[in-house]
């Protein structure tokens, strides 16, 4: 049994890593259509896989599926923390907090609305647009009086977003309370009681959740990005512990009696389906290509390259640091959404800053700076640690899996001896790859040869 | 008074001083460059020569004194937002953005220029394509002024010495500046290589139509190139002159080869 086990398992992660590469290069393809067949076609594929049973062997067994749903998550996590560490050179260990801060959100949100009680939506929908419009209005104020010390321009942000929770939660719970009639009761349920409203109520919410993270991110970035290199990484360090410590506490310091603190929240609606999770990892991985493959995101990249280079080239060193936080906690924030809704549980040790780390290795792994690597890897991350080994390990004993936790860090350090460019180094796979200008560079030089003596000439 | 000199100006440094906690770096430094000039800046190691770049530049806020660009204030902004108004400039190490393409890197410096917006990057409209593409056109035109293009996709790291310095020139020019300051050029460069370098900055100069600003140690650069020349020596201002003027500025000597060598050099 094991030996066939191990080789389904391999030929299972190598189909799925044959799978993102299908869409990858199909999503390269010029025609619109092209493109649209092969979004549908690597839906469809894993969608007909979780289907396929044959009497009692499945193709994508439930456990298999669970996994799947857990890559997903995770290479949302992990591409964010790419654009933060791997194009723009800042070393977070916050990334795992966003993600925390998403699933909590969101979880939040779905597990009000199913109970009947639409504050959640309401509060955190409103508060989400109103402190965004408020920092983009403290923007601006701040934009007119030059030279304010970040600390001040922090103040202003925080206070102004403040405002913005509190007239939220106010205005929010009273249109909420107006909302409750429609909910109807158990035996007659109303018309927001219905599962279509609940996917769409669940939708939002994790968008909602994104851009909660991204908008705490924004105003921890702001002064802690000011910070060198090292001196963030410890204040993103303190982040974490933070926002786990604020988790373990919901019920206590904080008034969410429904998260239950560190027993954990339970009775989250599991409502992530292969639909949705597939849709938010194509938003995912297009917003992180469409802005690495930018000029803004190029940017990007020289900072981490040379700060003082790039601000001698006119680039905003510290708008273009922030504008990586931010996104990065935005993608971790809907990985998280996403992730609470397929667990249905939330325990405060799953945001551990120690699990923290995860995200960071697989980074590392699949390569710095390779969207391709992160995704990969982290497929391949969950596959085989999660189920390959934890099963494969099952068998020797009960406490055998813990043994990963010794085989994991021992492939990391050969890995980093072997190849310390990760697994893939800087290979991308069509989508995801720049655009390449061999042609363009040999037409052109064609073009230019009547020009080149005339050239040389002035030249030399 | 003042008014009338700064009209012609490009660029003008007014009495600007810069302390590093005790230290005084620059003291008193001032500096008038004519527009479409070809100024050098000399001096001995430790003299400030640099420093005055990282004030004029913005890395550094100075302590006091003024400086301006075409009449406009530029100290206290932004290092970046003085490059955007019309200063680049080129390290004396070499900084490029190493891991990157050489095309990469001049795309960089033309990043104030891109003309879409972050929107329009998420989106891929019609108008970031268009102007992707022509930005992408101008810095290969760019690449092939310096005989850069058919390496456009080698990273930059990779390449040998003299090509990481034209490299670093062609950048600098991508940001459209009004005046170009050259931090050392042909340190590190051999004869032939110094050669090429000298008709390239002459070159840039009549082609572009720039105010060039150059600290050099090579007096060979120095001498053939520049058409006035200041001095500097302990962050003062000690000469200015045309090449001919210097080289035969007692003052100077004596700053570069000490009182005695110097006097004994003259009898």
């Amino acid at each position: 049994m094991e030996l066939s086990y191990l080789f389904i398992t391999i030929a299972k992660m190598a189909a799925l890593i044959a799978w993102i590469y299908g869409l990858m290069w199909g999503l390269a393809r010029k025609a619109l259509w092209q493109k649209a067949l092969t979004v549908l076609l690597a839906f469809g594929v894993i969608q007909l896989a979780f289907l396929a049973q044959f009497g009692d062997f499945s193709l994508f067994s439930a456990f298999d599926q669970g996994l799947l749903y857990q890559a997903v998550t995770m290479t949302m996590v992990c591409l964010g923390l790419n654009l933060i560490y791997g194009f723009n050179g800042q070393f977070s260990l916050a990334q795992w907090g966003f993600y925390g801060i998403g699933a909590y959100v969101a979880a939040d949100i779905t597990f009000r609305w199913t109970s009947n009680d639409a504050s959640g939506f309401m509060v955190v929908g409103l508060g989400v647009i109103l402190a965004g419009l408020a920092m983009v209005g403290v923007g601006r104020l701040l934009r007119i009086r030059r030279g304010i010390p970040v600390l001040s321009a922090f103040t202003f942000y925080l206070v102004a977003v403040l405002v913005a929770g509190v007239v939220a939660v106010v205005v929010g719970r009273a249109i909420a309370s107006s909302m409750t009639p429609l909910f109807g009761t158990s035996s007659a349920p109303g018309v927001l009681a219905s599962p279509v409203v609940l996917q769409i109520v669940f939708f939002l919410a994790v968008i909602f959740a994104g851009a909660f993270a991204a908008e705490i991110s924004f105003i921890f970035g702001l002064p802690a990005l000011t910070l060198g290199s090292d001196y963030f990484g410890i204040a993103t360090l303190g982040f974490a512990i933070v926002i786990q410590t604020l988790m373990v506490n919901s019920d206590t310091i904080l008034p969410f009696p429904e998260m239950k603190g560190g027993r954990g929240m339970i009775g989250i609606p599991k409502v992530t389906s292969w639909v949705t999770a597939f849709i938010f990892l194509m938003i995912v991985i297009v917003i992180v290509r469409n802005f690495v493959r930018s000029s803004t995101g190029r940017a990007s990249m020289s900072v981490r390259e040379d700060e003082i280079a790039a601000k001698a080239m006119g680039v905003n060193v510290a708008g273009s640091k922030l504008l990586a936080f931010v996104l990065g906690s935005f993608v971790a924030g809907i990985g998280g959404g996403v992730y609470a809704h397929y667990i249905g549980f939330l325990s405060p040790q799953t945001f551990s800053f120690i699990a923290g780390f995860n995200p960071l290795i697989i980074v590392v792994f699949g390569g710095i700076g390779s969207m391709t690597g992160t995704i990969a890897a982290a497929f391949v991350w969950i596959f085989f640690l999660e189920g390959f080994l934890r099963v494969l390990l099952g068998t020797m004993g009960t406490e055998a899996p813990t043994w990963r936790f010794v085989l994991y860090p021992i492939t990391l350090l050969l890995l980093m001896l072997i190849r310390p460019q990760g697994l893939l180094g800087s290979v991308e796979w069509g989508f995801l790859k720049a655009e390449r200008l061999g042609k363009r560079v040999a037409a052109r030089g064609q073009a230019d040869a009547g020009a080149t003596p005339a050239q040389q000439k002035e030249l030399s | 008074m003042a008014d009338s000199k700064s009209m012609g100006a490009a660029l003008e440094l007014n009495e600007v001083t810069k302390y590093f906690g005790g230290l005084c770096a620059v003291k008193n430094f001032s500096l008038s460059l004519p527009k479409d000039a070809l100024w050098g800046l000399i001096g001995p190691n430790g003299a400030g020569k640099t420093t005055v770049f990282n004030l004029t530049t913005g890395l550094f806020p100075i302590t006091s004194g003024a400086i301006s660009l075409d009449g406009e204030r530029i100290d206290g902004l932004e290092a970046y937002e003085i490059t955007r108004m019309g200063i680049a400039r080129t390290f004396q190490n070499i900084r490029l953005f190493s891991s990157l393409s050489v095309l990469d890197n001049v795309r960089i410096a033309y990043h104030a220029h891109a003309g879409y917006g972050l929107a329009d990057s998420f989106l891929r409209n019609r108008k970031f394509m268009s102007k992707e593409k022509e930005l992408t056109d101008q810095a290969l035109d760019f690449l092939s002024i310096f005989k850069l293009d058919g390496i456009a996709e080698e990273v930059a790291k990779n390449l040998p010495y003299g090509e990481q310095r034209r490299v670093e020139i062609a950048r600098a020019l991508a940001c459209k500046p009004k005046v170009l300051l050259l931090d050392e050029p042909a340190a590190g460069m051999n004869p032939r290589e110094i050669i090429e370098l000298m008709d390239l900055i002459h070159f840039i100069r009549d082609r572009f139509k720039l105010t060039i600003l150059l600290i050099e140690h090579q007096m060979r650069v120095v001498m053939g190139v520049c058409e006035r020349i200041t001095v500097m020596d302990f962050g003062e201002v000690i000469a200015r002159g045309t090449p001919k003027e210097i080289a035969a500025n007692q003052t100077v000597i004596e700053a570069y080869l000490g009182k005695g060598v110097a006097t004994s050099a003259a009898g």
